[in-house]
């Protein structure tokens, strides 16, 4: 804040010979300098400003407004709780919560111990890690569309490629997507291999900044492999552990891409409805804008939960 | 500490033991990890360490290039061949008109030209209205600066998912403005801008940049605007690079955004076209359009696969 001021107060430094008047004039000088700082510092701002007044701040705003509002016959009133109440009370928004559980405890089961473990290993390796972690990366950068499709073909029960290697171990044929037990299951295995990569690459890096020391030291101590792992690696990567955990559990509870391509969003007898897609279908398919807002305060308030949490994780983290 | 030191430090480290373990064999000057370098030296510890890799780098190609080589070769068969059961290793024949077929039918050169259009177009207004005002916010420091910092800052914790309604509202008649941005650029545009997390990458990597240098610059007469052009600019091209990718990846594969904003099919995206098209065109051809459609962001990926990987940890780690 000061040094500018400084600087220029140093550049602008009066002679020693005059005192009283030059002072107030470079008070003044020093005070229009201010503004113009001002001026140009929020001219420079002015542009993202307005995008986020525009298509950030006020729709939050907005979200807040229309939960407690509805439109009928193109009029808008107030409509209290009523868009709560309506949300709570359709039997699609327990099962939708139920699907949404169910797909972040899935993606979790998956998404987050397999990069995990995938970390754990390629970091031992002394060959091919470059090799290995441009593959574990590459399914992030393909468009959704492509992955997701591609999946779809692999999950057809009748030529799809997962069958074909059920029957090569003499496993029985699945449904895959079409069966309401494995829909759910399908769609975090496809969400998993389209983005594992992230997280597995952070891992790595977490795993570079163990010091060796510890692993020695643990090994004097005559500690096998599991318990090095258990007492060394993941207590030295705990922090990262847990911020990509949270990050991950509010990632996957707003699932909405991966189900509404492979199962058009329901999938079987709605076993594969989330809550995002709940909301997209109360605001684009029902015209209900209200009931979609409430159903998105709901779902901010479960995760607001998640992300106080991580600011405060990732706080300790700057210290 | 900053995080800017993170991503160049990090890259230029990861270049540097690269090259090392390139010049000089695998163990040199490579960090100690799990498994010591005394277990891994006796042969059965070598053996046990070439079984494993082997099998890992066999199992990572088949999963992750796996699908890649499905779908590139899956385009080329015929549409009986690429539903047969068993699914065929190789092509019997090459039918590489399904890929100027797709090109033709699904109209890709208009989709793609489209993407790019929004990508770069997006791009752009985040390197101009992001990079500025992270520098305001920075260096220039005006009133309320740490205000209009916080409040970008919060939209982070909003999911995403919750704001799409009141975001499309908004953009259906923008306030003020009184415009209806659906079917038009500005509507991938203009919404980018609002990219808290880029700013907090770029803001943290001007705060590390030494008050001295532009100090010594702004005595030397430059303006805000020249400081920022000749002397912040060219010393945060790690970070610009991070951030021009992520953008551009961002608009690639956004789906739910694009699908709901841009409903026009001349407008529309890879992503949103190729999936509206995806039940009227038979399946080769259609695995043919994926294959087009994954062409650019692969290639994207591996020539910025460092920038993007540093990228990825330095903000995975302080998201």
């Amino acid at each position: 804040m000061s040094a500018p001021t400084l600087s220029s107060r140093k550049a602008t430094t009066p002679g020693p010979g005059h005192s009283r008047p030059a002072r107030r004039d470079s008070a003044r000088e020093d005070f229009l300098r201010a503004v113009r700082r001002n001026i140009s510092a929020h001219g420079f701002l002015i542009g993202a400003v307005l995008c986020f007044s525009l298509f950030s701040w006020y729709p939050m705003v907005r979200e807040f407004i229309l939960a407690f509002q509805k439109t009928e016959d193109g009029k808008t009133t107030w409509a209290g709780w009523s868009n709560l109440t309506y949300v709570f009370n359709d039997p699609a928004f327990w099962q939708a919560w139920r699907n949404t559980l169910l797909f972040t405890v899935l993606a979790l089961l998956l998404g987050f111990v397999v990069p995990f473990v995938v970390a754990v290993v390629l970091n031992e390796f002394r060959h091919g890690q470059g090799y290995l972690r441009l593959l574990v990366y590459l399914p992030v950068m393909l468009p959704p569309v492509a992955s997701v499709l591609l999946f779809k073909y692999f999950y057809d029960p009748g030529y799809g490629l997962f069958n074909r290697i059920l029957d090569v171990f003499h496993l029985p044929a699945q449904q895959w997507l079409q069966d309401t037990d494995t829909a759910m299951l399908s769609v975090v295995i496809a969400a998993t291999w389209m983005n594992m990569g992230g997280a597995t690459l952070i891992y790595l890096a977490a795993l570079q900044g163990i010091p060796g020391e510890l692993y020695e030291a643990a090994e004097l101590d005559g500690a096998g492999l599991l318990r090095k792992v258990w007492h060394v690696t993941i207590p030295q990567t705990r922090l990262i552990l847990s911020l990509l955990l949270l990050m991950q559990v509010i990632a996957t509870m707003q699932v909405f891409t991966e189900p509404f391509l492979l199962t058009n969003g329901a999938g079987p007898e709605g076993s594969t409805t989330t809550v995002v897609y709940l909301i997209y279908q109360y605001a684009f398919n029902f015209n209900n804008y209200g009931s979609a807002a409430a159903l998105g305060l709901v779902l901010l308030v479960v995760l607001a939960g998640f992300s106080a949490v991580y600011v405060r994780l990732s706080r300790s983290s700057e210290d | 500490m900053a995080s800017n030191t993170l991503v160049s430090r990090r890259g230029s480290d990861v270049r540097k033991s690269a090259r090392r373990r390139a010049g000089r064999g695998a163990d040199v000057g490579r960090q100690r990890t799990l498994i010591s370098p005394a277990q891994l030296g006796r042969p059965r510890g070598k053996a046990f360490y070439w079984i494993v890799f082997t099998l890992v780098i066999i199992l990572f190609t088949v999963a992750f290039l796996g699908p890649l080589y499905w779908m590139v070769t899956g385009g080329l068969k015929t549409t009986q061949e690429v539903v047969q059961s068993p699914p065929t290793a190789f092509p019997s024949s090459l039918h590489t008109e399904n890929y100027s077929q797709a090109w033709t039918v699904m109209d890709l050169s208009k989709l793609l030209f489209n993407t790019l259009y929004y990508a770069f177009g997006a791009l752009a207004f985040q390197l101009v209205f992001d990079v500025a005002a992270a520098y305001s916010l920075s260096k220039l420091r005006p009133v309320f600066g740490k205000v209009i910092l916080g409040m970008m800052l919060a939209t982070l914790m909003i999911p995403a998912t919750v704001l799409v309604v009141p975001q499309y509202l908004t953009v259906l008649d923008v306030p003020v403005f009184q415009r209806n941005l659906v079917n038009s650029p500005w509507v991938i545009w203009l919404p980018s801008v609002t990219n808290a997390f880029n700013i907090f990458l770029l803001k943290r990597f001007f705060d590390s940049i030494p008050r001295e240098l532009l100090d010594a610059a702004s005595i030397d007469g430059a303006s805000p605007l020249r400081t920022l052009r000749s002397i912040v600019l060219p010393i945060s091209r790690p970070i610009l690079g991070v951030v021009s990718i992520f953008a551009v990846v961002g608009v690639w594969k956004d789906f739910l955004w694009p699908m709901l904003t841009l409903p026009d099919p001349s407008k529309q995206t890879l992503n949103v076209g190729i999936y509206s098209l995806a039940s009227g065109v038979p399946e080769n051809v259609l695995i043919a359009a994926l294959t087009i459609a994954s062409i650019p962001t692969l290639l994207i990926f591996l020539l910025f696969q460092r920038n993007i990987m540093s990228g990825l940890t330095a903000g995975g780690l302080k998201g």
